[in-house]
């Protein structure tokens, strides 16, 4: 006898304790496989694109925190380099040094909460998690030193950042690095020889390549798959000519892969702080008001200036007409544009992965919704 | 009767001092009680029924210790404190829970079956309640000592899964419907292995109640059945959801899986059974592998039982902290195609030793622990090696590896910030 059956759809979301911030999908199961999958986004709203039009080039800097809310620095870096691409501004070498050094920290801290969220959505009960985000707490102090804020930091100024390290700071860097590297020894003695955590993530939500650079997606998700697309290195901004590090490359473009990428550039990035500090001089952090007054009338035009940040290409683009804030700014969001493959990822997969390959693609919904 | 008054000094206790001039508690210095003669069937039943609400009380103030042990022990392994504030060192942190618990709105959803929606959390919490019928918590102390006793733990343990498909029906949520056909895969897979695993047990004990199976071990039986123990331990881990096998709960697919229409008490009854049955395992695994309450002299059974339960309870939740959860088709598969076979190989190598040794003195079981051992490694080893991923062949791409176009080639340089420095 035949029994019937028929696809169950289910609502997960927005109030589900893994769809990392406030993200909706309806799901329709076939048993535990994945039949379909229908995102619907916009829950974190806040129109910040259009409230930066109502501010001044340096107050929107507050906004650009609040997008992806886990790597602050990362956003702060993208929208000044275009507001100083867009007016022309010559930044000071040891505000670029400063920025640089800041925006490296912001990236092992959200490669360590994408690692910990990770876990979590594995279903390990904290454990993980906590380890991950203790270590994000030595780089949270970091930025309190250097401009007291821990999460929405604001730090970065056209020209550089709004004042310099103290003195107390580089030796408390140099011991963070070296407890960096022992958290990630650590994270990876647990992780990536663990049976369950492989098993559970070797394989799954497999994306070739191709596919990947048509949807454009950037990142560590790009680069598990072994593209080498860094644009830290390919189309270098800052001082990161200056630097040299590694790509780390994954081809196996799965969940793995993902996680695997995450935790060597965490290691990369040691490296690029370290030689930053190497590199760094003594002179001012900013151009004076002067030549960069608090008041930015940009000329009329427009700009796109665009950094690698933790989960991707992040870039910004700015229209001028000439006044003190901009006519238009969009926000190339890479967790956005990294998510629209999650039907290609999830469709055929089991229920148990939905949430793994969910996490695993780092998206965060203050960038997705901004 | 008789078996009850030589054996369960818990109840002979309670029975002579309720019962008159009976002849068996005469014979034990017990000149009178406290019912006149021709009374004695009273005084069975009284004594009876304080047994039983003298187990149900230790189990449930076991639960709240556990509740708070398990929670401080969350604190310890995730480098935080844990519940300090209510009470010495958090201890009251329970009793807190169970009273917010306890008034909170009680609701229940408009399409609910409401009959079966009440029914289920007192399902789930009888049989988790009914197992400890059975354990000897100490020497003479027993509600009853049934000669399948074995097997009505797997019976009763069992039911809790009939209480969850209950839970989930009732409340008519396709995600709990989802978390209670997990939960009916868990126990139709892990139930074998788990049975299977006590066969070697039974077979060294020559009885299936567990008065005489502490009896047999003359060592304790994990040293003589690791590999048994091995799989009864995940087997029983999967059995009562715990990570890494919560596949019912699992809160990041499932939010709280069939629980999650339940509030108040009802809740509180689901989740009371769910420690229970946390503990039960524990106390079954202490008294068919752990040797049950036998120790050494000066320290009494009780404590002896007390301390291998804690151990045992210490490394289930070690487990639950340290493991991600499997998915649900590597669940079944490891079930079916590892712990199965373990559990043949261990009842094959346990039946050629006994039918060299009918009945194993203490020394004998020293012998078929030494050729069990290297059975249980090997064994486990080769099915670690079948069942295991493999890791990668070679992660690092080629050259002709596909790429984007180099920003100043196709890419309008002016909107590629930098590209005028020469990218690669």
């Amino acid at each position: 006898m035949a029994i019937k059956t028929q696809p169950v759809t289910v609502n997960l979301g927005p109030q589900h304790p893994s769809t990392h911030g406030v993200f909706r999908m309806r799901v329709m199961f076939d048993g535990e496989e994945i039949v379909d999958v229908e995102p619907v986004f916009g829950y974190l709203h806040r129109g910040s694109e259009k409230l930066a039009e109502e501010r001044t080039y340096t107050q929107i800097v507050t906004l650009t925190d609040r997008m992806d809310y886990v790597s602050s620095m990362l956003n702060n870096q993208a929208y000044i380099l275009a507001v100083e691409k867009l007016a022309g501004i010559e930044p000071s070498p040891r505000g670029v040094w400063l920025r640089m050094i800041a925006s490296e920290l912001q990236r092992i801290a959200s490669h360590l909460v994408a690692t910990g969220f990770l876990l979590q959505d594995l279903g390990a009960l904290g454990t993980p998690l906590i380890y991950a985000m203790r270590e994000r707490e030595n780089i949270l102090d970091l930025f309190e030193m250097l401009c007291g804020a821990r999460i929405t930091n604001s730090y970065l100024r056209p020209g550089g950042v709004f004042m310099d390290a103290p003195a107390e700071f580089w030796p408390a860097l140099d011991r963070g690095l070296d407890d960096i590297v022992n958290t990630i020894d650590e994270l990876e003695t647990y992780l990536s020889g663990n049976e369950i955590v492989f098993s559970r993530t070797k394989g799954t939500a497999v994306l070739p390549p191709e596919l990947l650079i048509n949807a454009s997606v950037t990142g560590p998700m790009l680069r598990a798959s072994g593209v080498d697309w860094d644009l830290r290195h390919r189309a270098p901004y800052d001082y990161y000519d200056k630097i040299s590090f590694e790509r780390k490359l994954h081809t196996a473009s799965d969940n793995y892969a993902r996680y695997w990428v995450r935790v060597q550039e965490a290691r990369e990035s040691v490296k690029i702080i370290r030689q930053c500090i190497e590199q760094i001089e003594p002179g001012e952090v900013r151009p004076s008001f002067d030549d960069v007054p608090r008041l930015i009338r940009p000329p009329a035009g427009d700009a796109y200036a665009a950094i690698e940040g933790s989960k991707g290409e992040l870039g910004f683009y700015l229209v001028s007409d000439g006044g003190i804030a901009p006519y238009r700014m969009h926000v190339r969001a890479s967790s956005l544009i990294n998510l629209t493959l999650l039907r290609d990822m999830l469709i055929g997969g089991q229920f148990g992965d939905l949430f793994v390959t969910f996490g695993s693609v780092d998206l965060n919904m203050g960038e997705v919704d901004r | 009767m008789n078996h009850l008054f030589l054996d369960n000094s818990l109840w002979r206790n309670i029975y002579c001092v309720l019962a008159g001039e009976s002849a068996e508690c005469a014979a034990r210095d017990y000149s009178s009680g406290f019912l006149p003669g021709g009374m004695e069937w009273l005084a069975f039943l009284l004594a009876a029924a304080a047994i039983i609400g003298i187990v149900i009380n230790a189990v449930l103030g076991g639960v709240i210790v556990l509740i708070w042990g398990e929670r401080r022990l969350f604190g310890r392994f995730q480098s935080r404190t844990g519940p300090n504030r209510w009470g010495p060192f958090g201890t009251l942190t329970s009793v807190a829970d169970a009273v917010k618990t306890m008034f909170k709105e009680d609701l229940v959803p408009a399409e609910a079956d409401r009959i079966l929606f009440n029914l289920a959390p007192v399902l789930i919490a009888a049989p988790a309640l009914l197992v400890f019928s059975v354990i000897p918590f100490g020497v003479g102390t027993y509600v009853a000592d049934l000669n399948v006793g074995v097997l009505f733990i797997m019976a009763v343990t069992s039911l809790t899964t009939l209480a969850v498909l209950t839970a989930a029906w009732s409340s008519a949520n396709r995600i709990a419907i989802l978390s209670a056909l997990r939960s009916v895969a868990l126990l139709i897979s892990y139930e074998i292995p788990m049975a299977l695993a006590l066969v070697g047990v039974i077979m060294l004990a020559g009885s299936m109640a567990l008065g005489d199976i502490i009896a047999a071990q003359g060592i304790p039986f994990i040293l003589v059945q690791p590999l048994g123990f091995f799989v009864f331990f995940i087997a029983a881990m999967a059995e009562m959801a715990r990570a890494p096998f919560d596949l019912t709960e699992a809160e990041s697919e499932l939010a709280a899986g069939y629980l999650n229409d339940y509030a108040s008490m009802k809740f509180g009854l689901f989740f009371l059974a769910e420690f229970m049955a946390e503990l039960s395992t524990s106390a079954i695994v202490t008294t068919l592998f752990l040797s049950g309450w036998k120790g050494f002299d000066p320290i009494p059974s009780h404590f002896w039982f007390a301390a291998k339960l804690i151990a045992v309870l210490f490394v289930i939740i070690w487990f639950r902290m340290t493991l991600p959860r499997l998915r649900v088709d590597q669940v079944l598969k490891f079930a079916w195609k590892g712990l199965f076979e373990l559990t043949m190989i261990n009842i094959i190598v346990t039946a050629v030793l006994i039918a060299i040794w009918p009945q194993p003195t203490t020394g004998q079981l020293w012998i078929m622990a030494a050729i069990n051992w290297p059975v249980a490694i090997i064994s486990i080893w080769g099915v670690s090696k079948l069942l295991g991923t493999p890791a990668y062949e070679n992660s690092q791409p080629s050259a002709d590896a596909p790429t984007y176009p180099v920003a100043s080639e196709s890419i309008p340089a002016a909107s590629v910030l930098g590209a005028d420095k020469g990218g690669d």
